[in-house]
Order: structure tokens, then C-alpha cells, then sequence
């Protein structure tokens, strides 16, 4: 069972994206920043299609220039995470995160 | 689109001058519900959309000009973009093409005054529709006591729709807000027959999202001066709550408190429901002439009625600490916590509540998988739900550990019996998830759902609406597992009770009905799992529910009836069963689909005959195989 509680295989994040950008996917609690992009793709295999996966995640607040926080890990994989997006609390896996850069504070 | 709406508008049938109809629509969790509780009051009636499973909720209300109105409670959502079929119901009544609804007149748009930024959004969305509309800013005291300001009338300018800050829990506001719906009512009435609101809306793309989000985001920081002194209670609460460690300890304590809850203050009551039962079953054998009719209603038809009322006790308790966890911000969080052990099973956080409901009773655990938007995700929930150790496995449980398991202590303080009920009730669990995973992993290989939720604010339920959800239901209960169950229950009624026994037989009277006769033609494909011919009878009655099986038992061992006669029952067993045996009668009963309701209610839910044929294929093989794995292990460990 627990090679189930770990991120399925295929899902690689880029850790470092050119212009000091990194997916939300690979942030620590206490992480701060500002959303710079949101896409479909989040680097694992999805059930919807990606502009979906996109639409989603706009709809919950996830929308670039947005403040982010990372508030809390699960004790699994510190997934999953939840996140403060300007005023709203949201929970999400780290896979669907991957969709999501940040600019993350002070790094 | 916008064309096919049009049409569809001009084609639904013109409502009553007198009764209009109107529609509550809203994120979820702002209080939308509580609002529609204040309006409508007990005037409320549930039912199904019409060709749909998802919860239908209209109200009546008079207004203080003594109007009528009929109120619609839609299911809440973040978007007209439909992707459950709960939102696709929201979708289609504020387009006004839901089938077999008439569009409603106007609409409220329910919004937390707190936490306007994702509704404002929706109400962009709902403008596009041309529907006239309301905004009510609810829990607006909360907002005063954080001192959030809103520029009302600026904000109405801009969403081009009348405002009416609201209390719902308090009842403030609600005149305002009706009067304000009566005017664009009435407006809309004058203007009947010029040119109304064209609608159109029509599904956004991504890149219409983040123009509608930047709308919404000038609007927002236009009217609405941040709080000075914003809710922090919730944070720090989250931060206990939320802890990767101790979050789960509670979590694990709270259900742990639940159940002691559901199957320690059940007791009494269903023991007193029982009696009254079994006190009017003896009161009708007795004052009506013994026949076949005072049977069907003795036997069928009360002890039917009393076998789907003696739940109602634990699923009360059940469906209270439920609304409470729910009403309270803290349904969410448990998700949250849970996910990745649902997750590493296949199954969605949101299986979670059904599951746990499913060890009351599989049948609203089956109902509440509607909460579910994928329906791969829902159907694995379904499958597994009956897995869980419902309450009326305890009494077979109870009556077979009591005869078989003896009452030693191992390792100190730990109750030997006890520890074969919490043996029963893990392995129930364990299976669940291992056919969830067996489910996802190899016959529904898709990736799994996103996972988004908002973690509200957490709140105090308040009682009257916490009761008033409870009423509901209990009556949607009532009202769904009576029209499966006891049908079932006369069915079974009859297969027991014909044919007669021939004059002068010397067995039980069940031995010769059908029930009795199939037992007995299948007893050989289950004696290689250890049963006997007795073992296999009682199966058949307690297909109506597992609990029934205890009363055959006692009838096909005539003992004093059946009836409250385990402690001589459970002695005659001893003596006639090996322990082998009833191991593997144990390890039968975790697995069995040893309930028809459920499957009728499988039927209902997923519309087809055939998620009920599987689940009943599947479960018949898991408890054979694993009755005949115990039962060849005890053997072979010589306890034959």
C-alpha cells in the first residue's frame, strides 16, 4: 500500500522554471508569493482535459496575480496542501498544484 | 446555445399570475440553505429532479402583501459551468431548461458577505443570463463585526441588480428581501410582451474566466473596503485541526465519539422501538383470527415497518453529528485529512462521508455518494459501501461470538470477544479499500478527480436550522427506504410462509416454503464452506436484512419462537455448530450481500440493473472465498 500514498510515477513537476518561477506543486507550508500563471498541464496524468483542469482551478480563485499562502501539508507525502488564494482557504492535491507557477517570496 | 435557450424560454409554459416561482442559487457554503430554511419555514417538500438523483427542495412562502411564492432551493456551486450532476441541475432551472420545471421568474443569488470575491463571478455569470435577480449579502452581522465595509449601493450599481444584506440564522432581512423580489417580479410582469433580457450566457472559456475574474476583481475592490478586524479564530483553529498529526488523532477521536454515540444512545430507543413492534405483532396474532392475513399483517407488514423504524434512532445520531460536522466548517477539513488514505484506495475525499455513514446503515451511505461529481468516483463508493460493518451485522456478530468466543481476557485487559467485534469491523474496512483499490487499479484505470474544496469558516451550526436539516433527513430516509424495504420485506414474507406445511408435519413451517426449500437445494454448494442445511435457510429470510437471520435461526432450531430467546439460541448453537462453522458464518456475514434494500436502493441510485448484479456477484464470491478459507484453516488448525 504504500507505494500508493506516494505521487503517481509520472508526475514530475519542473522544480525551477526559467524567471525563478516554481510550481505550487513543489512549495513548503509558510510559502508566500504571487500567482504568475495557471494551466492545464499539471505534469501528472489528469481525468479532465486540460483547458478543464484550467477552467477549475480559475474558478476556485486560482487566477494569476492572485496572493497565495501555503497554510497547511497532510501528514502523507505533505499531501495534500492547503492553500490561502487572497481571501479564500482552498484544499488541493499537489498534482493538480503543478498546474499553477508562483513567484514565490524572497527566493 | 444562446438560440436553444431562447426557444426553450419562449416555449415553457407562462406561469400563475398568483404564485411566483423563484430560485436560490449561491456558492457553497453561504448559507443558502439556512436562507431557505428562514424563508420557507416546514412548508418545505423534497423529491427528486425529474430523471435525476440529485435532491429537489421547494418551499412555499407569503409575502407581507400576502402573495405566494414558491421557493427553489438549488444545489450550490461556484459556476454555471456545470461539471456534477448537482450543478448541472442549477444550471439548467436558472436557464430555465431543466425538464419538467417551469423557469423561474427571478432569482436570489445567495452570497457570504465575508467572502464575496468567487461569488461576484457567479453573479457576472448570472447577469449574462438575463434572469432578474437579487443579491442578498448573507451572515452580513459577521461582516459588521469585522468591520468590513461595503459600498451597498455602488456595488448594486455595478452588477446592475437591487442588494439586501440578510441574517438568515436571525431572520433579519428577509422582509427586504422579499419585497425587493416582488418588485422585479412585478417589473418583470409590466414588461411582458416587450422585448425581455436577452440571455447570453454561454459556457466561458479559460481565458472569459480570467476576464470575468478581473471584472470581478475591479468590482470588488471598488465596494469593498477590506475588515479591520478580519476573522483570525479560524486560522488558529486550523492550526490544531489542520496539524498533520494531531489533525488526524482528533479526527479518529470525533468518529470514535460518534460511534459510541450512535450505538450506545440508539440502544434504549431502538430497544423500546423493538418491543413496540414485537408487543403489536403479539397484540394483532392475538385479536384477529389466525389466518394468512393476520400473518401478512403481523409478520409482513409490522415487523416490516419495524424492521426500516428500528434505524431511525442511529440514524438520527448519525445524521446529527454529520450536520454538525458539516455546518461547522469541519466536514471539509476531514476530507482534507482523509484524502490521501481514500486517495491511496482510488476512492475521492468526498467518498469519506458515505463511507462513514455506511457503518450505520449502507442505505444513506449509498444516498449521500451523490455528493460525488465523477461517476467512476461515485459508482467505486457504491460498490464498497455495503463493506462497512453496518449496525445490522451486530446482531448476528453478538449472538455467534457470544455461543463460540469465550469470555477470557488476552494480554492483560483486552476483552477476547471484543477483540473478535473489532477484528470484524477491520476487516470490513481493510476489504473495502483493497476492492476500491482492486476497482481503480485494474478495471477503471483512469486518473483520479481533481481535488479542490474550499475550506470554509468555521461557525457555530446554529440549532434551529441544525434540527430543521435533521427533519429532512430523517423524512427523505423514511420516505425512500419504506418504499424499497418494505415491499421487500412482504416479499420475503411469502417466500417464508408458502407453501403451507402438510398436516401433521412434525418441523418448522419453514422448512417447507420456498425459502426452506431453496436453502435446502443450495445447502450442498455450501457445505464445502462449512454450513449446514440450517445455516443455509436462515440466509434466505435474511436477505430482507443480515438481523433477520438471528429470528430464523431461532425458528429453524425451534426455540421459544425466536424471539428474544438468544441466550437459549445461543447454547443450542454451540452444541450443534463447530467453531469452524461459525468462524466461517462470521467471515460469510462481513462480506455477503446479505441485503436486499441496499441493492434496490444500488437500482435507484445508478438507475440500471446492473451495478446492483455486479455488486451482488462480487460480494456472493468474496464471502464464499473467504468462508472457505476459514473454514479450512480452523479445520485444518483442528477446531472442525
Amino acid at each position: 500500500m504504500s507505494e500508493a500514498f506516494a505521487l503517481s510515477p509520472e508526475f514530475n513537476p519542473a522544480e525551477i522554471e526559467p524567471g525563478g518561477l516554481r510550481p505550487l506543486a513543489s512549495a513548503r507550508r509558510g510559502d508566500r508569493g504571487v500567482i504568475v500563471r495557471v494551466t492545464g498541464v499539471s505534469g501528472a496524468a489528469e481525468s479532465v482535459a486540460a483547458e478543464e483542469l484550467e477552467r477549475r482551478l480559475l474558478e476556485m480563485g486560482f487566477v494569476e496575480g492572485a496572493a497565495i499562502e501555503v497554510l497547511h501539508e497532510g501528514l502523507f507525502g505533505r499531501d495534500p496542501i492547503a492553500v490561502r488564494v487572497d481571501d479564500t482557504r482552498v484544499a488541493l492535491r499537489r498534482r493538480e498544484a503543478g498546474a499553477v507557477s508562483v513567484k514565490f517570496d524572497g527566493r | 446555445m444562446p438560440l436553444d435557450t431562447a426557444i426553450a424560454d419562449a416555449a415553457a409554459p407562462k406561469p400563475v399570475a398568483d404564485t411566483a416561482r423563484i430560485a436560490l442559487v449561491g456558492n457553497p457554503n453561504s448559507g443558502k440553505t439556512a436562507l431557505f430554511n428562514a424563508l420557507t419555514g416546514s412548508r418545505q417538500k423534497v423529491a427528486n429532479y425529474a430523471g435525476v438523483t440529485v435532491e429537489r427542495k421547494e418551499g412555499v412562502l407569503t409575502t407581507a402583501s400576502g402573495r405566494q411564492m414558491r421557493v427553489l432551493d438549488l444545489p450550490g456551486t461556484y459556476s454555471l459551468r456545470a461539471r456534477s450532476p448537482d450543478e448541472v441541475v442549477t444550471r439548467d432551472a436558472v436557464l430555465g431548461k431543466l425538464a419538467g420545471e417551469v423557469a423561474p421568474e427571478a432569482l436570489i443569488c445567495v452570497a457570504d458577505a465575508t467572502n464575496l470575491r468567487l461569488v461576484l463571478r457567479l453573479v457576472l455569470e448570472l447577469k449574462q443570463v438575463g434572469r432578474p435577480f437579487v443579491l442578498a449579502l448573507n451572515m452580513f452581522d459577521i461582516a459588521q463585526r469585522q468591520g468590513l465595509r461595503i459600498d451597498l449601493e455602488r456595488l448594486s450599481q455595478e452588477i446592475g441588480a437591487p442588494i439586501v444584506t440578510t441574517v438568515a440564522t436571525r431572520k433579519r432581512g428577509l422582509p427586504e428581501l422579499l419585497e425587493k423580489v416582488e418588485a422585479i417580479v412585478a417589473a418583470k410582469n409590466l414588461e411582458k410582451g416587450k422585448v425581455e433580457a436577452e440571455n447570453v450566457w454561454r459556457e466561458p472559456t479559460a481565458s472569459e474566466i480570467r476576464a470575468a475574474h478581473a471584472e470581478a476583481q475591479r468590482i470588488f475592490k471598488a465596494c469593498v473596503k477590506p475588515p479591520e478586524r478580519p476573522d483570525t479564530v479560524t486560522g488558529k483553529i486550523d492550526g490544531v485541526l489542520l496539524h498533520p498529526a494531531a489533525g488526524l488523532v482528533i479526527l479518529l477521536t470525533l468518529l470514535f465519539v460518534m460511534f459510541q454515540a450512535v450505538f450506545t444512545w440508539a440502544t434504549p430507543l431502538m430497544d423500546g422501538i423493538d418491543a413496540g413492534f414485537a408487543a403489536l405483532v403479539a397484540f394483532t396474532n392475538d385479536h384477529l383470527p389466525h389466518g394468512l392475513l393476520t400473518s401478512f399483517i403481523a409478520d409482513g407488514l409490522i415487523a416490516g415497518v419495524g424492521s426500516v423504524l428500528v434505524f431511525l434512532p442511529q440514524i438520527l445520531i448519525l445524521f446529527f453529528f454529520i450536520l454538525m460536522l458539516e455546518d461547522s466548517g469541519y466536514m471539509a477539513r476531514a476530507a482534507f485529512l482523509m484524502d490521501k488514505i481514500m486517495g491511496g484506495a482510488g476512492l475521492h475525499g468526498r467518498a469519506f462521508i458515505p463511507l462513514l455513514s455506511s457503518f450505520a446503515c449502507a442505505i444513506p451511505g449509498i444516498m449521500s455518494t451523490r455528493v460525488i461529481d465523477n461517476r467512476e468516483d461515485r459508482l467505486t463508493t457504491i460498490l464498497v459501501a455495503p463493506l462497512m460493518t453496518c449496525s445490522a451485522r451486530i446482531p448476528v456478530y453478538t449472538l455467534i461470538i457470544g455461543a463460540f468466543i469465550p469470555q477470557k481476557t488476552v494480554g492483560g485487559f483486552l476483552s477476547l470477544q471484543g477483540l473478535v467485534m473489532f477484528g470484524l469491523y477491520a476487516s470490513g474496512i481493510v476489504s473495502a479499500l483493497l476492492v476500491s483499490f482492486v476497482i481503480r487499479r485494474i478495471f477503471w484505470r483512469g486518473a483520479v478527480e481533481p481535488f479542490m474544496m474550499e475550506l470554509p469558516t468555521y461557525r457555530w451550526p446554529e440549532p434551529r436550522n441544525l434540527l430543521m436539516n435533521l427533519w429532512t433527513r430523517a423524512r427523505i430516509f423514511m420516505a425512500r427506504a419504506g418504499r424499497i424495504i418494505l415491499p421487500l420485506m412482504v416479499l420475503v414474507w411469502v417466500l417464508s410462509t408458502f407453501p403451507y406445511p402438510p398436516e401433521g408435519a412434525t418441523g418448522p413451517a419453514i422448512d417447507y416454503s420456498i425459502a426452506g426449500r431453496v436453502g435446502k437445494f443450495i445447502a450442498p454448494l455450501m457445505a464445502p464452506i462449512g454450513f449446514n442445511w440450517q445455516m443455509t435457510v436462515a440466509l434466505i429470510p435474511g436477505m430482507a436484512a443480515r438481523e433477520v437471520a438471528v429470528a430464523v435461526l431461532g425458528t429453524v432450531y425451534a426455540v421459544g419462537g425466536g424471539d428474544g430467546e438468544t441466550g437459549a439460541l445461543s447454547t443450542l448453537l454451540k452444541n450443534q455448530w463447530s467453531l469452524a462453522s461459525a468462524l466461517s458464518f462470521l467471515a460469510w456475514y462481513v462480506f455477503a450481500p446479505q441485503c436486499l434494500p441496499t441493492l434496490g436502493v444500488v437500482k435507484r441510485e445508478t438507475n440500471s440493473w446492473i451495478w446492483p448484479t455486479v455488486m451482488f456477484c462480487y460480494m456472493v464470491s468474496l464471502a464464499y472465498l473467504a468462508a472457505f478459507i476459514v473454514y479450512h484453516a480452523a479445520v485444518a488448525f483442528g477446531l472442525g
